[in-house]
């Protein structure tokens, strides 16, 4: 039974939302509606779960003093900070905690956004090194990706304004609409048909791996 | 006290009173041939409203901007005003009706800048009814259905035959970077994205998670997974501990590796870059749904010397992996790796069904390529059939 509860429920759940796209009828139309509702109650207690994870972890690690226990001093320490100044910033402005001049706007605008910039801002490296590596010349494949990188990133970006860059930006747009978007579009197909069989195998209860 | 008397008698002039005095009042053509009808493909207590638009919109006087649409409870009247639309427009759906099946009536007014109405249009008479089929789909469900047929036809096919599947490099390398990991003495990464369990991909990444995790624990090598979705995070612990039982090792599951990071993108890249500095894993599996941070993780993978197994249905990510990455699972191959990985007859002949799928859709795009340069040259009844062809996929 442990096995074969999950199994009913994920079938008649699969059924249930499949027949509903079809039909607008009520009570069908609010199927979708309601399991939503389900879905973010699901993910309010499970962040709770989440929460109980993370510090577990690395009070666990703090009381070791395991390698690296100072990142988890850290990380707890801001925790309960921002937790504290969440919780003010509510009680103060009566729920609506991340209004501008709360603290916790404060330190989202002056942490949180600064930090995720600088992550964000590595991306431009990270795509230099993996262009570097992608691009080397080594096999037929390596070869006709960098030529087709060249071409576009010079028709995209042209450097002056003659008759030959002016080809370039024509020939990249063509080949970003016609080549490129094809592959893209087989891919999407593939994607597509991939997602139906494996939906279909989870309603018919042949993939179980999910729910072990 | 005379000044402010004298701005009060102003402010009170409106520009209609004034224009009253001195602009003489040009009423706009109203709206023709306005017809009610039940909106279809919705749940009911909706009226559509159409109408030909005004001699005056666009043409003629040139004056009207807006027009008003009125309902009312008898072809008489009276009738209350329900909503507004832009010049140009030519229809209103009325999803205010309280009652299916009780005849409404509606007329539509002309409006120009003024505040000037037109004559009432027609009256026009409508229901609102229920629908139990939608009708824009009847081409999902066909085509579903006929997927589905394939799909059966294969698996039943399949039970006690061999089936012919295509090698999928990346999911072959799955045990030798497991192995790997274990001859180095190093963990095993799996990162999951930043999907929800919503998410097919997500899904998808959870069912290879169960594979890797059953060979990390034949091989006795630690399996780390940081998440960054909580419900994510428990599917994924009660998978791998399950794989754990499966595998005769219960006792080396260690739940405390499955954990939350945090549901900020760019603070979960740092965190599972740090963790990929700070552990040194031997194999990382980027497996699910990937966003900017994609090549953040991938490219720090890279660095630590890790083999790298990714895999994603988001095809704008797909260049990010292949580049930094040493097995790209591409999209469809993705989906299909439980399959792969189980050799389960059942299992792999949904892929076969999938790829007959395929073929229809091909030879479904190769015909209608045809007809289309057909048609475009003009040739026979070609291009009617390409355009009837066009609709039917494109309709709902």
């Amino acid at each position: 039974m442990r096995r074969q509860i999950p199994l009913i429920l994920t079938f008649l759940t699969g059924i249930a939302i499949f027949i509903a796209f079809f039909i607008p009828h009520k009570p069908f139309n609010e199927v979708q509606d309601i399991l939503l509702d389900w879905a973010i109650i699901i993910a309010g207690f499970a962040l709770l779960l989440g929460i109980h994870s993370l510090l577990r972890k690395h009070i666990t690690h703090i009381k070791k003093k395991d390698g690296g226990w100072g990142y988890s001093l850290i990380l707890t320490f801001f925790f309960v900070g921002v937790f504290t100044v969440g919780i003010f910033s509510a009680i103060q402005y009566k729920g609506y905690s991340l209004t501008p001049g709360s603290l916790l706007y404060f330190v989202y605008d002056y942490m949180v956004i600064p930090l995720s910039a600088t992550m964000f801002a590595l991306l431009a490296f990270f795509i230099a090194s993996a262009a570097y590596r992608a691009f080397r010349a080594r096999r037929l494949n390596a070869t006709l990706l960098l030529i087709a990188a060249v071409v576009v990133m010079l028709g995209r970006v042209p450097i002056m304004e003659n008759a030959f860059f002016n080809f370039l930006s024509r020939f990249s747009d063509w080949f970003m609409f016609i080549p490129q978007m094809a592959a893209k579009r087989g891919i999407l197909i593939g994607v597509a048909l991939g997602a139906f069989a494996m939906s279909l195998r989870i309603i018919l209860g042949i993939e179980r791996t999910y729910l072990q | 006290m005379n000044v402010l008397l004298a701005i009060l008698f102003l402010m009170q002039q409106t520009p209609d009173s004034l224009s009253t005095d001195t602009v003489e009042i040009v009423r706009p053509a109203p709206p023709t041939d306005v017809i009610a009808m039940d909106t279809p493909n919705d749940v009911g207590g909706s009226v559509s409203v159409q109408w030909e638009i005004s001699e005056d919109d666009g043409k003629g006087l040139n004056n009207v901007i807006l027009y008003n649409v009125f309902r009312g409870q008898s072809e008489e009247g009276p009738f209350d005003y329900i909503g507004t639309v832009g010049a140009g427009r030519t229809s209103y759906d009325d999803q205010t009706v309280e009652k299916d099946k009780v005849t409404y009536y509606y007329i539509v007014k002309a409006q120009t800048k003024e505040g000037v109405e037109s004559e009432a249009s027609n009256v026009a008479s409508g229901k609102a009814a229920p629908q139990w089929f939608h009708h824009g789909r009847w081409n999902i469900l066909i085509l579903g259905i006929l997927f589905a047929l394939f799909f059966a036809f294969y698996i039943r096919m399949a039970k006690g035959k061999e089936l012919f599947i295509r090698k999928i490099a990346g999911l072959d390398a799955v045990e030798e970077a497991v192995g790997r990991s274990t001859e180095m003495g190093k963990p095993v990464l799996f990162c999951p994205g930043i999907g929800y369990l919503y998410d097919i991909a997500t899904i998808a990444a959870l069912t290879i998670l169960g594979r890797v995790a059953k060979k990390t624990a034949e091989y006795e090598t630690r399996i780390i997974m940081p998440n960054y979705d909580p419900v994510v995070m428990s599917a994924a612990q009660e998978i791998v501990k399950q794989s754990y039982t499966e595998a005769g090792r219960p006792d080396d599951f260690n739940e405390k590796d499955i954990f939350y990071l945090t549901q900020d993108q760019f603070g979960f890249a740092a965190g599972v870059d740090g963790i990929m500095l700070r552990e040194k894993p031997g194999a990382i599996f980027l497996q699910g749904v990937f966003y900017a941070e994609a090549l953040i993780l991938a490219e720090t993978g890279h660095s630590v010397g890790a083999i790298q197994i990714a895999g994603t249905d988001r095809v704008t990510l797909l260049p990010f992996f292949i580049s930094a990455c040493d097995y790209t699972l591409i999209g469809e191959e993705m989906f299909a790796a439980s399959s792969y990985l189980s050799r389960d007859p059942v299992m792999l002949g949904s892929i076969k069904g999938s790829d007959a799928a395929k073929v229809a859709i091909i030879s479904v795009i190769l015909v209608g390529a045809i007809l289309g340069i057909l048609g475009g040259l003009n040739i026979g009844p070609f291009g009617t059939w390409f355009q009837s062809l066009v609709n039917w996929f494109g309709r709902g």
